[in-house]
């Protein structure tokens, strides 16, 4: 049970739980401790050293600002309106707060509130549901269209459709790259024809493939029920995200041990055997690991380019939030900041799970 | 007409003066039936050797002939166990042999492949560990795998490179003994590499030391005439065996000292060169019992 709890947490690359399995089982606490220090205290010291730096950066900007207001007011109206100035900031009224990087508690706020709009939005949803349910069946049985809620997403509902968009763009990246991959990696003279393209067009901005991909959307969808902004920024995604698994995928299927090859020679496999039961299962770390990296840059190009192509999501969530310029705008950003930080680093993590599953130990096999 | 045959056959790698001439002037006959060993030092060439016979090399000079039929490439004719095993890691041990029976037999109902595949196993004794991995086995499993893959094929000649060099003496003795009753139920062709000359005496009936490459040939036969089965306990007693095993090690260590003799002796001399100890970073003076941490 035990040991079992202990694999599976280093499976899952929980692994600094271990020590504390181990101490609560109360074996060999001394050693246990420290090493849970190590692992799990020290680590946690590292992001409160981070949230105390960020408070007293965000405490400096705020007063350099505020000063700077004041001195601003002197300067153009005088006295008085400087001494107003200075209770109006110290009051805390909206109207004459400093815009600056905003301090952990103000983002901590911040991300109440969005969890309260949340709710709001998702009765404001379900009310809505209720109502139009009748009006709703009547219309299926005329043929109609039914009546959508068409009410402003909240912050949860732009990542649930940032997390669509990625996995799309991954699917197709992995459908597009994978094949082409294989293909290209088992001839040396397709992988050398191909080589310089790939080396052009791996480096280029998602920007640029947003724009390339609108170009060929905006002429060959003209059915303006379909979603164009959302086929567009998967596409794009798909597109920037592909290069590291095609790469590496025709790299894991060249590279092939050569006691397997001789292995698939000396049985005299066919093209399919080899195909699967040789080039592909040695090759699958490799691949696996492209797909790795090609999750993490698609969630990286994702904000990006939502921003750019006005599809809904966290990227629009954030421009909008600057456009906006609220009082907590900015405080909504770093939520968003952080958010977008830990589902990449969860995504990476389900990867890398995965990854270990497919891999195989060569060295113990060799 | 010999079953398997090489001709005046050389062969090289590289091309101008990288060009390594590794075999030169190979004459073998193998008859139907036979086990024959090849001993020789390492980088040799024996698996160069090998691998003109099994088709994954061609020779530059001269022909390889199986049953008079030059060899255009591998084929299942041929079974071949490996030096490194070389078995599929992410497959069991059964869907490792029922690769080749697939391959040898691809008219088989699924029934029999299974039953053949089974028997095979049964025959290198790993029942037992027929769903296991190639991971979860010891050396010398691996290797009887490989060698039930070899035979699973069904081939006319087996072709051994090393196939025990990897395994701890004890492991070698009983896996030599087990190819040896494995052979001697249907006798097929068999061919085994080593650089072992006892292994070769245990198990062949004619061993042809390989002279040091490069330029590496084959140096005259020795007939092995002891009565199978032998067992290494009693064959260890037989002045014969003794004999027989002094004049191939003293014919293989007489050419291996005249390769060297012929071999330039370059005399390279050493820059005059003081080393510098690299320093440690001194905050405080070091203490007595202190280990130094360059990182």
């Amino acid at each position: 049970m035990k040991n079992k709890l202990i694999t599976g947490l280093r499976f899952t690359g929980l692994g600094f739980l271990e020590p504390l399995v181990r101490l609560i089982q109360g074996e060999d606490p001394q050693k246990n401790t420290l090493a849970f220090v190590k692992r799990a205290i020290f680590p946690l010291l590292s992001i409160a050293l981070f949230i105390g730096i960020w408070h007293a950066s965000a405490d400096y900007l705020y007063n350099k600002e505020a000063t700077a207001r004041i001195e601003k007011a002197r300067e153009k109206q005088g006295e008085t309106a400087a001494t107003e100035m200075k209770e109006c900031i110290a009051s805390g009224d909206v109207s004459c707060q400093p815009n600056t990087l905003p301090s952990p508690a103000k983002v901590w706020l911040a991300y109440q509130t969005l969890l309260r709009d949340h709710k709001v939005i998702s009765n404001d949803k379900a009310a809505f549901k209720k109502k139009t349910a009748a009006l709703n069946a009547k219309r299926k049985a005329k043929g109609d269209a039914p009546i959508t809620y068409t009410g402003r997403p909240s912050f949860v509902d732009q990542i649930i459709t940032s997390l669509q968009t990625v996995f799309a763009g991954f699917l197709l990246a992995a459908l597009i790259a994978i094949p082409i991959g294989i293909i290209i990696g088992l001839s040396s003279t397709l992988r050398n024809s191909f080589n310089w393209l790939i080396q052009i067009l791996k480096p280029v901005s998602p920007v640029v493939w947003l724009l390339l991909v609108f170009m060929i959307v905006k002429t060959l969808i003209t059915n303006p029920d379909m979603d164009k902004s959302f086929m567009i920024s998967f596409i794009s995604v798909g597109l920037c995200a592909m290069w590291a698994t095609l790469v590496n995928t025709s790299m894991g299927v060249s590279s092939v041990d050569k006691d397997f090859v001789n292995v698939a020679k000396v049985l005299k496999l066919n093209v399919g055997q080899n195909i699967f039961k040789v080039v592909l299962p040695s090759s699958l770390p490799m691949i696996f690991t492209g797909l790795r990296i090609t999750l993490s840059v698609a969630w990286m190009v994702l904000i990006a380019i939502e921003l750019l192509a006005q599809s809904p999501g966290l990227g629009s969530f954030v421009w909008e939030e600057f456009q906006n310029g609220a009082n907590d705008s900015n405080a909504k950003i770093i939520v968003a900041m952080f958010v977008i930080g830990l589902i990449g680093f969860l995504l990476d993590r389900i990867m890398m799970t995965i990854q270990k599953m497919m891999s195989f130990n060569k060295a113990e096999v060799a | 007409m010999a079953f398997l045959e090489l001709k005046n056959v050389y062969k090289s790698y590289g091309t101008g003066k990288e060009r390594v001439e590794v075999l030169s002037d190979i004459n073998l006959s193998i008859e139907e039936g036979e086990f024959l060993a090849i001993v020789g030092f390492t980088g040799s060439g024996k698996t160069t050797l090998i691998n003109l016979i099994n088709g994954l090399h061609f020779p530059d000079k001269g022909e390889v002939l199986l049953q008079g039929k030059p060899i255009t490439g591998p084929g299942p004719d041929r079974g071949v166990v490996f030096q490194n095993y070389s078995l599929l890691p992410w497959l069991s041990v059964y869907h490792n042999v029922k690769l080749a029976i697939d391959k040898a037999y691809p008219q088989a109902t699924g029934k029999e492949k299974d039953e053949r595949i089974r028997s095979y196993v049964e025959m290198v004794g790993l029942s037992h560990a027929i769903h296991k991995k190639p991971a979860e086995l010891s050396g010398g499993m691996r290797q009887r795998v490989s060698v039930a893959r070899a035979l699973a094929m069904n081939p006319e000649v087996l072709l051994m490179d090393e196939p025990l060099s990897a395994l701890d003496a004890l492991t070698r003795g009983t896996l030599q003994e087990e190819i040896v009753n494995i052979w001697s139920k249907d006798k097929k062709t068999c061919l085994l590499i080593t650089n072992d000359v006892d292994e070769g005496i245990i198990m062949a009936d004619r061993i042809v030391p390989l002279t040091p490459g490069p330029n590496a040939s084959l140096g005259p036969e020795f007939q092995v005439d002891f009565p199978r089965p032998r067992v290494i306990t009693e064959i260890n007693q037989d002045p014969a065996y003794k004999l027989l095993r002094n004049e191939i090690l003293e014919y293989l260590i007489q050419v291996g000292a005249a390769r060297k003799q012929e071999q330039k002796q370059v005399e390279y001399t050493l820059p005059d060169l003081k080393p510098v100890m690299p320093g440690r970073l001194r905050w405080r003076k070091k203490r007595e019992d202190e280990k130094v941490k360059y990182f």
